[in-house]
C-alpha cells in the first residue's frame, strides 16, 4: 500500500551501505581527517590568544562574556558548516563526475535516494566528530558554562544537516571543478557575516541581510545552547534550518536520478 | 636576482600567462572580492568591537583597528595566493600536465623554469596585492601612499613562500601532503602571523615561531609604510630576511627540479 | 518452456530529440548467451542500461524476470550481474574491498561478503593482488576485477558492456574463458560488443541493430549463411588500384564490396575466385581468401565497416 503513495525513487533502505564504503576508504587516509579538526581550533586560540584583549567584553543575552566565549560557539557552528560542505561538494562532484562510484552502486538495489541520503548522513557524521572534539577543547578552556553546552552537539548536527543538504542539491548543478570556485566564494561571506566575529547589533539598520544566512540560524542555536538561556524564537531558527535541509533533500534526489538514471 | 630577467625564465613566465588567461577574470574578481569581505567584516565588523574598547588604542599604536588590519591584508593575501599556486600546480605540471617535461625538452632547464615560476608569482602577487590596494584606497581610514610600497612588500612575501613551497612541492607524491601544508602552515601563519594583532599579545615561543617566517616581517613593513612611522633600519633588516628565504628556496628548487627532470 | 528472462516489445529510448532505441524486439531465454551487435551509437549500450534497470524507457514494454524495471527495479537489480562499458571501479579502494563493499550494496551480510570476494578474487586470478590499490592493476585486471565485482551477488543474468573493448588478446581470452565457465553453471549472459569474433565466440543467438533498430537476427552460423557466402576473398591494389579494378572483377564471386583499402570478393570457393581474378590479367598487391564473417554479414546489411 505504501509503495503506491510513495514514488519508488523516494524509498529509502540502505543509505547505511554509503556509509560503510566511506568508513573503509577512508580508514587509509584517517590522517586527512583528523587534520580538519585543527583549522577552527587554530581559529580559536588565536582569538583567544590576540583578541581577546583587544576587543574586552561582548554582551550576550544580557551578560558580558569575553570575546572568544563569544566567537567559540561560532566557530563551532562554522566548523560544522564547513565540513558538512566540503564532504558533500568537491567530494561528492569528484565521486559522481570523475570516479563514476555511484554508477556502480545504481546497478544494486541502491537508489537515488540511498546515494544522496547516505552521503549527506555521512558529512553529518563527520562533522559531529568534529563537533564533538571542538567541544571538548572549548570545555578544556572553560568555555562552556553548563552541562546545557552538550545540546550544541544537536545543533550543530543540525547545521550540518542544512549545509550538507544544500552543499548536495548544489554540486548535482555542477559542470566540473571550476564551479568549486562559487562554493568558495559563498562561503567565506557566510562565514564571516553570521554574526560570527561581532553581534548582529552591530549592523544596525542592515541586520535583516544576517538572517537571510542560514548559518546565522545555526550560530544562535549553538550560542543559546552555550549559555543556557533559550526562549521560544529558538524554534523560528530551528523550523529554517530544517525547511532549507528538507527542501534540498528533495531536490538533490531529484537532481541524482535525472542525473545517473538517464 | 638579475638572474630572473634572463630570456629563458621570461619565456617560463609567458608560458604561464598563456595559461591563466583563460582564468583572469574570475581570479581578479575573487583577488578584489575577498579582500573586502575581510575588511568589512574583521577589519570594520570586529573593529567596532575593538574600538569602543579603551584600552586597545595602546596596544595598536594609536591606529583604528581597520588601518591596523589593512596592511596585514596586503600581505596575507599575497602570501595565501603564491603559496596555493606554487602546490598542486607544480606538482600537476610534474605528474600529471607533465608540462616541465615539455619545457625541459626545449633549451630551457631547471633554473629557468624556477625562475620563470619566480617571475610569475612576483607578477601574480603583484596583481593581487595592487587590487587589494585599490579596495583600501576607497576607505579614508584605510587611504595612504604607504600602500605603494606595501605593495612592494607583498609581493616581496609572495615570493618567499613560493620558492620553498615550490622546492617542496617538487617531490610530493600525493597532494594530501598539500592540504596539510595548508592547514598546518599557511593557515595558522595566517591566524597568528601578525596580521590581526600586534604578535606581542601571543606567548613567547609562538612569537619567536611567527618571526621564524617570512610573513610578519612584511606585514610589520607594509604596516609601517601606511601607518607612516618608518624605522628604515628595520626595513632592510626585514628586506634582508624575506630576500634569505626567496635566495634559499631557489637554490634547493633549481637543485630539486633538475634531480627530478633530469635523473 | 518457461517464460524468457527478457522480453522486450517495442521498445523505444529517446533522448529529447534522439532516438537512441526504436522499437525493438527481444527476448531472451533462460541459460542463453545472447549478443547485440553493432557500431559505436547503434543503441547498445542504451538498451542494455534500459535492461539494467538504471535508465528508465521512453515506451513499450519491458519485462525482466517477469518484472516491471519502472517499478520493481530494485528487485530486478538484485538478480543481476552488471559490467559497465568504462569499468566504474573504486579507486579509493583495494582490490577485495572492492569486491566485498559491493556485496554490501546488494545487502550480503558481512562475513557471507568477504566468502565471495575470495572466491570471485581466485576465479579472477587477482588473489595475489588482493590488497593492491585498483590504480595499480593492468587494463585486463582491471576487467576481470570488473566482472568478478558483478558476480558478488551470484546473478542469474549477467550484462556486459564491450567487455572486452581495449584489451590485448591475450587478455581478451582469458575473460572469455572465464566467461565461457559462467555459461556452464547456467549463468545467463547479455553482451553488446562491435568485434565479431567475440560474437562469434560467446553467443548462441544475436541481434544486429543499427541506428537503434534490430536488422538482423540468428546464431552466428545462421546469420553467416543467410547473409554472407562461405568465403571471401580480400584483395588489395596499388594506390588508388582498388575502385580502378572493382569494374574488372565484375561477375567474379556472388557479390563484391568496394572498400576505400580493399576489394572484398563474396564467393563459395574463394581459390577460384583469385584464379579467375589472375586470369583476368589483374594483379593484386595482395590477396588473402577467409570464412565469411559477421563482419561481412554487417557490410552487407548496413554497407558500413563496424569498427569506424
Amino acid at each position: 500500500m505504501l509503495l503506491r503513495i510513495v514514488p519508488p525513487a523516494l524509498v529509502v533502505r540502505r543509505p547505511h551501505r554509503m556509509i560503510e564504503r566511506h568508513v573503509v576508504a577512508y580508514r587509509r587516509q584517517w590522517l586527512i581527517v583528523v587534520s580538519g579538526f585543527f583549522e577552527p581550533l587554530f581559529y580559536l586560540l588565536s582569538m583567544r590568544a590576540g583578541l581577546s584583549d583587544l576587543v574586552g567584553k561582548v554582551s550576550i543575552a544580557g551578560r558580558q562574556v569575553s570575546y572568544e566565549a563569544f566567537v567559540a560557539p561560532a566557530l563551532m557552528a562554522s566548523s560544522a558548516m564547513n565540513g558538512a560542505i566540503f564532504d558533500s561538494t568537491g567530494n561528492v562532484l569528484h565521486r559522481m563526475k570523475y570516479a563514476r562510484i555511484y554508477d556502480a552502486a545504481l546497478a544494486t538495489p541502491m537508489t537515488p535516494v540511498d546515494v544522496a541520503v547516505g552521503e549527506i548522513g555521512w558529512a553529518l557524521i563527520r562533522g559531529q566528530l568534529y563537533a564533538c572534539s571542538f567541544l571538548g577543547v572549548m570545555a578544556a578552556l572553560g568555555l562552556v558554562e553548563s552541562w546545557w553546552g552538550l545540546l550544541a552537539l544537536p545543533a550543530c548536527a543540525l547545521v550540518g544537516l542544512t549545509f550538507a543538504s544544500i552543499g548536495f542539491a548544489g554540486t548535482t548543478f555542477m559542470r566540473g571543478w571550476a564551479d568549486m570556485e562559487i562554493v568558495t566564494t559563498l562561503m567565506m561571506p557566510l562565514a564571516l557575516f553570521s554574526a560570527t566575529f561581532f553581534p548582529i547589533s552591530s549592523y544596525g539598520s542592515w541586520s535583516w541581510l544576517v538572517q537571510l544566512s542560514p548559518l546565522y540560524h545555526g550560530v544562535v542555536l549553538v550560542r543559546a545552547a552555550n549559555t543556557g538561556v533559550w526562549d521560544a524564537s529558538l524554534l523560528g531558527h530551528i523550523a529554517v534550518l530544517l525547511g532549507l535541509a528538507l527542501a534540498a533533500i528533495v531536490i538533490a534526489a531529484r537532481r541524482l536520478d535525472l542525473l545517473l538514471r538517464k | 636576482m638579475a638572474a630572473m630577467g634572463t630570456p629563458g625564465a621570461l619565456r617560463v613566465a609567458s608560458w604561464h600567462l598563456t595559461a591563466f588567461r583563460r582564468f583572469w577574470r574570475l581570479n581578479l574578481l575573487s583577488s578584489l572580492v575577498q579582500p573586502l569581505l575581510y575588511l568589512l567584516g574583521l577589519g570594520v565588523g570586529v573593529g567596532s568591537l575593538v574600538d569602543r574598547n579603551t584600552g586597545s588604542g595602546q596596544l595598536l599604536g594609536s591606529a583604528s583597528y581597520v588601518a591596523f588590519v589593512a596592511p596585514g591584508l596586503l600581505v596575507t593575501t599575497a602570501m595565501a595566493l603564491t603559496a596555493g599556486e606554487s602546490m598542486w600546480p607544480v606538482m600537476g605540471s610534474l605528474t600529471w600536465q607533465r608540462g616541465y617535461h615539455g619545457i625541459a625538452a626545449t633549451s630551457l632547464e631547471a633554473r629557468d623554469i624556477v625562475f620563470g615560476h619566480g617571475t610569475w608569482m612576483m607578477v601574480r602577487s603583484g596583481i593581487a596585492a595592487t587590487a587589494v590596494a585599490i579596495v583600501l584606497a576607497c576607505f579614508r581610514e584605510t587611504r595612504s601612499w604607504g600602500l605603494l610600497p606595501g605593495i612592494l612588500a607583498a609581493i616581496a612575501v609572495g615570493v618567499s613562500f613560493a620558492m620553498p613551497i615550490m622546492a617542496f612541492s617538487i617531490n610530493v607524491k600525493l597532494d594530501g601532503a598539500f592540504a596539510g601544508l595548508q592547514r598546518f602552515l599557511i593557515i595558522p601563519l595566517f591566524l597568528f602571523g601578525g596580521a590581526f594583532y600586534p604578535i606581542s599579545q601571543l606567548p613567547t615561543v609562538v612569537q619567536w615561531v611567527a618571526r621564524l617566517f617570512p610573513l610578519w616581517h612584511g606585514v610589520v613593513m607594509a604596516r609601517d609604510f601606511s601607518v607612516g612611522d618608518v624605522d628604515w633600519a628595520g626595513v632592510v633588516g626585514h628586506t634582508a630576511y624575506i630576500a634569505a628565504w626567496v635566495v634559499a628556496g631557489t637554490w634547493i628548487a633549481i637543485i630539486r627540479l633538475r634531480k627530478r627532470l633530469y635523473p | 518452456m518457461s517464460e524468457p528472462l527478457i522480453v522486450a516489445e517495442q521498445l523505444i529510448k529517446r533522448f529529447g530529440e534522439f532516438t537512441a532505441v526504436d522499437g525493438i524486439d527481444v527476448q531472451v531465454e533462460k541459460g542463453e548467451a545472447f549478443g547485440f551487435l553493432g557500431p559505436n551509437g547503434a543503441g547498445k549500450s542504451s538498451t542494455m542500461r534500459m535492461i539494467a534497470c538504471v535508465s528508465p524507457i521512453t515506451a513499450g514494454r519491458l519485462r525482466v524476470f517477469g518484472l516491471d524495471p519502472a517499478t520493481q527495479g530494485a528487485d530486478i537489480r538484485r538478480r543481476i550481474g552488471v559490467v559497465p562499458q568504462l569499468d566504474t571501479l573504486d579507486v579509493e579502494l583495494s582490490v577485495q574491498e572492492n569486491l566485498w563493499l559491493y556485496g554490501r550494496f546488494f545487502d550480503l551480510p558481512r562475513p557471507e561478503a568477504k566468502r565471495r570476494s575470495a572466491e570471485l578474487l581466485e576465479f579472477a586470478q587477482l588473489t595475489d593482488r588482493a590488497t593492491s590499490v585498483v590504480e595499480s592493476l593492468s587494463g585486463g585486471m582491471k576487467r576481470r576485477l570488473s566482472i568478478a565485482r558483478s558476480l558478488i551477488n551470484e546473478p542469474e543474468l549477467l550484462l556486459l558492456d564491450e567487455p572486452t573493448t581495449g584489451l590485448d588478446p591475450q587478455a581478451r581470452h582469458v575473460l572469455w574463458d572465464r566467461l565461457y565457465r559462467l555459461k556452464q553453471q547456467g549463468v545467463t549472459l547479455v553482451l553488446t560488443t562491435h568485434y565479431m569474433d567475440e560474437a562469434e565466440q560467446l553467443c548462441d543467438r544475436l541481434v544486429v541493430m543499427d541506428q537503434g533498430k534490430i536488422v538482423a537476427e540468428g546464431s552466428p552460423r545462421s546469420l553467416i549463411g543467410q547473409y554472407a557466402t562461405r568465403e571471401v576473398l580480400e584483395l588489395r591494389f596499388a594506390a588508388d588500384g582498388n575502385a580502378a579494378a572493382a569494374p574488372q572483377l565484375e561477375g567474379i564471386g556472388e557479390r563484391q564490396e568496394l572498400l576505400p583499402d580493399r576489394v572484398l570478393i563474396y564467393a563459395d570457393d574463394g581459390e577460384h575466385a583469385l584464379t579467375e581474378t589472375h586470369h583476368r590479367g589483374l594483379q593484386p598487391e595482395s590477396a588473402l581468401v577467409r570464412r565469411a564473417s559477421l563482419e561481412d554479414v554487417f557490410l552487407l546489411l548496413t554497407g558500413r565497416t563496424l569498427v569506424d
